[in-house]
This record gives C-alpha cells, structure tokens and sequence, in this order.
C-alpha cells in the first residue's frame, strides 16, 4: 500500500519563519515511512523576510515541483500565503492557515484555520508558529471531508524525527515538541 | 537502518566528492552552490576523513588552487555559483587545454530565473567555449551519480569536467540512497613538463589539436551517451530534455498520457553532444523537440535545424526558468494532448529587506544624512537591499562598487558641478575583487569614499569566513587578514574604522572621508559591527537598548520609508508605529531615526 501514497504539499510563509525547517521536518517523516520524497526550497536573498515557498512531494515522482493545480494541501505561515501559493492548489486540497479565516470560502476547498502566533507565544516559544500550525493540521483527522487522506504521517512520526534530529539539544527538543502539541490540541 | 538520507542536492554533490576519493575542494560562496564546500566538511566531520576543504577568497584563486591539486595527481573540485565562473574563467580556458592528472571537477552552480544572482547565464555555454565535457544532472541523486562519472572521464581523458547543476538541483532535497566512501591514497607528485603545464603559444597549439581529440572521443564515450527513457514509445517526434527539464518532462509525459507515444531521450553530457546520437534522431525523427536551461546548447549542435524545435524557433522560451507548468504547455501542444502551460501569478510579495538591527541600515541611513547628494555605488551581498532604502544606485557585479566609483569620478571631473561618490562594498567582497580596484583609486587620486560594511561574515551566503575571520571552513584557526592593513597598504591615507550602531558619530565620519576625498582621492571607512544573525551571542553581550514609541508619533511614516527596519510597522487602526517585541533585537538604532524625536529608549527596560 505504501507505494501508492502520493501527496503533494505546499508550505508558504516570509523568510525567518521556518517554512524550510517543516517542510524538511515532514520530508524526513516520509523518509521514516519507507517513501521516496522530493522537496524544492527556497534560499537566498528571499531569505532576508521575502516570500518563501517550498514544494514538498511524497511518493514516487521525478520533478521537485509542483504544477499548478496538482496541489493536496497548503501550510499558509502567513495569511497572504493563502493567495499567494492557491494556484498550485487541485480542487480537492487543504489548507492550514496561520490567522483568522479569510472571509470567502476558497473555492470549495476545507480552510483551516488558527492564530499560531499567538498559540506560539502563549506557550513562551513565540518563533514556533509553524510547528504549532503543523500539530493543528495534524488534528484535524486522518482524512478530508471528501475522504481523501490529509497527511501521510502522523503526530507519532513528526515527533520522532524531531527526537533524532534534536538529539542532545533537550530544551530545543521539548520547545519543538510542545509547540506541536499545543496545536494539536487546539484542532 | 535506512540507508537513505534526506539530502539537499548540494549535499548529495558534496556526498559525491568524499564518495569519489576528493582530497581537495575549494570553493567560493554564492547562491545557489554555498552549501557544497560546508556539506563537504559535513561529511568530513561524519566520516572522519582527511582532506582539505577551503573557502578561498574568490573563484579564479579557488580554481587555480584545485587545479594545481590534479596536477599533483589528487581527486580535487572546485565550486562556485554561475558568475563565479566568470571570475574563474582565465584559469579554466588554459586548464582545458593543459589537462589532468588527477580527476578535476569544476562545479558551477546555474540560476536559471534568476532567483538569487545577476545573470541566467548558461555555464554549459562556457564549457562548450573552454573546450571542456559538461554533465547536467536532473536531481540530487543524479548529480551524486554525475560526480563519480565526471571524476572517470577527467582521469581517462586527462581533461577538466564540468557539473553544472542548477538551483532545482542544489536546491532540491531528495532521498538518497549512501554509498561507502572512497579512500585514495595516491602519490603526490609533480613532474616538471613545461611543454604542458607553462606552454608557449607553439606548444598550446598542439594542446588545441589534442583537446579537439580528446573531445571526439568523448562525444562517443559509452557511460555519458544520452538515454532513452521509455523504448516503448514510437513516433515521428521525439523530444530531447536534460537538467531538471528532464524530470520536469518525465512526469508531464506520464501525465498527459504521452509517455507510450512520445519517444523521449534524456541528454546527460551536453557538451560535447554525443555524434551518433544527434545523427541517429535526425535520421529517425521528422521532429524533435530539446528542452533545456537556459541557451540552447543541444539544441545549437544539430546540423538541419529544420528538424528541431526548441528556444531557437521560440518554441521553448530563451527568457527564464522552465517552469514544469510551462513544459506541460509546450510538451501538450508538441505531442497533439490538451494541456495548460498557465502559471500561477502571485500577487507581489513581500521583497526582501535587510534584518531587524542590521548594521547595513545604520551604516546606509548616516551615508544619506553626510552626502544626501551622492552618487551611491554598491556590490553583491545582503546590503545589495540598501536599494530598498534609497541608498544603493548600481549593483553591477562583484567589486564593482570601486571601479563605478572612480568612473563616475572620472565622468564627472571637470564638471561644473561634481558629485559626491560613495561606495559601499561588503568585507568579503572587498578581499574578493574590491583591491586591485582600489589600487587603481589610489594612483588616480580618484575622489570617492570607500566604506567597507565589515560585519565579519560572508551573510548572504549563509555566514562562510572572510580572509579577515582567521576561521577556515571547518571552523580551524589559520592566519587573519586585517582590513584596515590592507586597506593602507593599498597607499589609501584616509582609514578610520568606526561603529555604524553609533549612528552620529558615524554621520560625521563620513562627512570627514567626504572633505578628504575631494582634496586627496580615496578615503576609506570600515563600518564595523558583527552580523547578528552570525554572531547572535556577541550581539547579546553588546549593550541593549530597549525602544519605546513615544504617544506623540503622528505615524508620518519617515521611519517606515527612510529606515525600513522590519521590527517597526505603521498600525493602520491607531495611525501610530509600534514596535513588533518578537523581531527587534534592541540596538537602539531606530532613535536616531525619527525627526520629530518619536523613538525614544525605554529606560524602565522591557
């Protein structure tokens, strides 16, 4: 079965929010699950507070980017994100939203949303907004209202790669993993 | 345990040299390649190998050093982003001619976009013009694969090689499946031949004849022939891709249903383009299709152009990245399929600025208050973004800053009314090509001021060493360089160094270097003050200052369009500016700033 997972993820945000940290995050989980991954970022000047935008594709392709259109679900780290990135969006895709649900329903498709800076800041970890995204995503059941699987991994997953790759850096790990909990539990 | 790693491309690169016995890399820093050199200490560190990693102070000296390592009979690399190239290119023409020992790799990073860099330039164009073998590699694991291959054909022809990955590549992380490690253990030697290695034009000649040899064989070297991916597919078109086009195209092809219909060759060394296979597709096909980034180097080595569609017949765009959703217009239109080649067209973003408490800000705001009239040349690196605050005129390419300083200098002399020039260059731009630049300032007595933004990093890179950090790219002592040294070594007599976060102090410095030049030609200031974002602990020693906004800000605006710090924003309910807590680092910069005197420190602390 696990051969015939096939999502494609967008993660979108401003330089410094640590769009790059989930979306590798979620490229290790499926690295973990035994599938093939592709991940297109990034780097650079954008870097300096610019837009910043990565692709993420779990299952077997060749191309590092997602087309138009072809999109399963979107972690927007900024409001704006939302329009920025919608494009590459399929009719049935999600979207994760860092703030207040935009007013109109994006054509059709399920929007998620929560203010994950101030989930972020309440729990003392105010640059953790996008974990606390994440973990809110993740809460939202394993599948879509039209019955199409959300994410291929799970809390479980996403916490053990940030256990191997926090190794040794005990407060950064707890900070991690509280701010994908408080999330979670906010879904 | 799994073998595979989650691997940026320029890491699975890097995985390559130490899984191909590289004993010597260099490299210089630039967007897209940055990460190969310090993914190779990486692996250095992992796998506690012996060999010699090192940041040098531009491309042509890094290549000269790697160079002279194959000549010695080492496995070296050297890498650099595509402009980088261009620095490098005086020693990469001869080395082509003069040959290896040792496999000798030279990696060039394209931008294709451009997303992060001056030009789309086609490294493969200049390949093709050293006279030297290219690989194109369409994904991390590929370009892995392309770094064992490219070390074969550099050791059985006795020739440089060229890998040219680009930014989906570098930039592209996958997993990859780790191979052992390959230690070698050769002798170094070298054994005098002034015929090959200090020829004369005589001699040069018969390497021009040899090269041309060596360059037939290789057009016809079984491991780099391009590959037909799907021998299933029958047709009187044929489409021809390389790079990540190719992964792009393969994926579209499935997609679109094209993939049993459409033959479709992958093109791994596009220089030189292997002869029997340009012979056999226009021998088999009516039509073919090249997809490929950015000049059509392919697509140019087909005789009977008639047959070939691609950049050259505006079938394929010359301008820009090939975007797959453009593939899918041109492959759906090539192959008779419905399919859109629309993008998405994001509404503006966000533009880049520099960080919250930057000393770039500090060091632009005092140059506009000294010489509000200037003219303001500036170079490649994070304060390039001085443009956002009205402080930077050219950005031309690395070192440029100084010699557009004194053109201008000498455009305007003589002149009713001559402008004031101020230059701004980063520290490791500087040492990279802003000397001998300077030099030619000195003797020409050329009136403009120097100001080198010295934060003790290479930033924009991701914080590599500069000549003056005495770090080497594993984190080692070695020997300092002091600016200030080489600056008065260069004969400039006006030096001072002074803090940009000390905002007045720093005005009238500049006001100073400005008097001086007009009499004496180049003065110089180091505005010196560590990266944050580099030296976030030495910034937390440096004394905070805690800003407040006072009740009277009437949300003017000035601080927001003359200052642009990220950390202060213009509330649109309450007309006032605020601080945001989570970005401002407290240096205190900001109360300078503000006309009416609305930025004031927050005695009672936060």
């Amino acid at each position: 079965m696990k051969n015939r997972v096939k999502q494609q993820i967008l993660v979108g945000g401003v330089g410094g929010q640590g769009v790059l940290f989930v979306t590798s995050v979620l490229a290790e989980a499926a690295i973990r699950k035994g599938l093939c991954v592709f991940t297109s970022e990034t780097h650079g000047m954008a870097q300096r507070g610019g837009t910043v935008v990565s692709h993420l594709k779990v299952g077997t392709f060749s191309s590092p980017m997602i087309r138009p259109g072809q999109g399963n679900a979107l972690l927007a780290l900024k409001p704006e994100s939302v329009a920025h990135h919608e494009g590459f969006l399929g009719p049935d895709a999600w979207i994760a939203v860092n703030g207040p649900p935009p007013c109109k329903p994006i054509r059709g498709r399920q929007l998620l949303a929560l203010d994950a800076d101030e989930t972020a800041e309440k729990i003392g970890n105010p640059k953790s907004a996008n974990l606390v995204l994440l973990g809110f995503a993740l809460a939202q059941g394993p599948r879509t209202p039209k019955g199409i699987p959300r994410l291929f991994c799970s809390l479980e997953d996403l916490k053990s790669v940030l256990e191997e790759r926090l190794a040794g850096r005990k407060g950064m790990l707890e900070a991690c993993i509280r701010a994908l909990e408080a999330g979670h539990s906010a879904g | 345990m799994s073998h595979r790693r989650l691997m940026l491309g320029n890491e699975a690169i890097a995985r390559g040299l130490v899984e191909n016995g590289c004993t010597m890399a260099t490299s210089y820093p630039g967007t897209p390649a940055s990460e190969i050199l310090s993914s190779l200490v990486s692996w250095q560190e992992e796998e506690n190998l012996s060999l010699h990693a090192q940041w040098a102070i531009n491309e042509k000296v890094a290549f000269e050093i790697a160079y002279a390592g194959s000549m010695a009979g080492r496995r070296t690399s050297v890498s650099m982003k595509q402009v980088g190239l261009n620095v490098a290119s005086d020693p990469l023409m001869s080395a082509a001619y003069m040959g290896t020992r040792g496999g000798f790799v030279v990696i060039s990073a394209d931008d294709p976009g451009p997303h992060s860099s001056q030009t789309e330039q086609d490294s493969r164009l200049m390949a093709m013009m050293a006279k030297m073998p290219v690989l194109d590699p369409q994904s991390p694991t590929q370009a892995r694969d392309m770094v064992g291959l490219a070390f074969e054909l550099s050791e059985t022809f006795q020739i440089p090689v060229m890998l040219r990955p680009t930014t989906r590549v570098c930039h592209a992380r996958q997993d990859v499946r780790m191979e052992d490690i390959l230690v070698t253990d050769r002798d170094v030697t070298f054994e005098r031949n002034p015929q090959r290695w200090a020829a004369t034009p005589k001699y040069r000649f018969i390497l021009h004849k040899e090269l041309e040899q060596k360059l037939a064989r290789l057009a016809s070297y079984p491991k780099t022939k391009p590959v037909r991916l799907n021998p299933g597919a029958r047709a009187k078109k044929a489409v021809i891709a390389s790079g990540v086009a190719a992964a792009h195209a393969t994926e579209i092809l499935k997609d679109l249903g094209l993939w049993n219909r459409l033959p479709f060759y992958q093109v791994l060394q596009p220089y030189p383009l292997h002869k029997r296979f340009r012979s056999h597709m226009l021998r088999t096909y009516e039509e073919i299709l090249v997809l490929e980034e950015t000049t059509p180097v392919i697509e140019m080595q087909f005789a009977h152009r008639e047959r070939v569609r691609g950049k050259l017949t505006d079938t394929v765009p010359q301008v820009g990245e090939l975007l797959p959703e453009t593939i899918q217009g041109i492959l759906g239109q090539f192959g008779g399929v419905p399919a859109t080649g629309d993008s998405v067209s994001a509404p503006p973003g966000r533009r880049p600025t520099l960080c919250a408490g930057c000393p770039h800000r500090a060091a632009f705001f005092a140059i506009k208050k000294a010489a509000p009239r200037g003219i303001y040349t500036s170079d490649i690196g994070c304060y390039t973004l001085g443009l956002n605050l009205g402080a930077v005129d050219t950005v031309l390419c690395m070192g440029a800053a100084v010699g557009q300083a004194e053109g201008f200098y000498q455009a305007f002399k003589g002149e009713e009314k001559p402008r004031d020039i101020v230059a701004t260059i980063g520290d490791s731009t500087f040492f990279h090509a802003g000397v001998p630049a300077l030099i030619d300032g000195v003797v020409q007595k050329a009136a403009f001021v120097l100001i080198i933004l010295d934060n003790g990093t290479t930033a924009m890179t991701g914080n590599q060493p500069t000549p003056a950090t005495g770090r080497g790219a594993g984190g080692e002592p070695l020997q300092a360089v002091k600016i200030e040294s080489l600056v008065r070594g260069c004969g400039v007599t006006f030096c001072r160094v002074g803090d940009p976060y000390k905002v007045d102090k720093f005005v009238a410095m500049v006001r100073e270097a400005v008097r001086h030049s007009r009499e004496h030609g180049p003065a110089v200031l180091v505005a010196r003050h560590p990266c944050p974002l580099a030296a976030p602990g030495d910034t937390k020693r440096a004394k905070r200052i805690a800003v407040r906004i006072d009740e009277d800000c009437d949300g003017c605006g000035y601080c927001i369009d003359h200052f642009e710090c990220p950390a202060l924003f213009l509330d649109e309910t309450d007309k006032r500016v605020h601080v945001d807590p989570l970005l401002c680092i407290e240096c205190g910069v900001c109360t300078y700033v503000c006309p009416k005197n609305n930025i004031k420190r927050n005695e009672e602390g936060r």
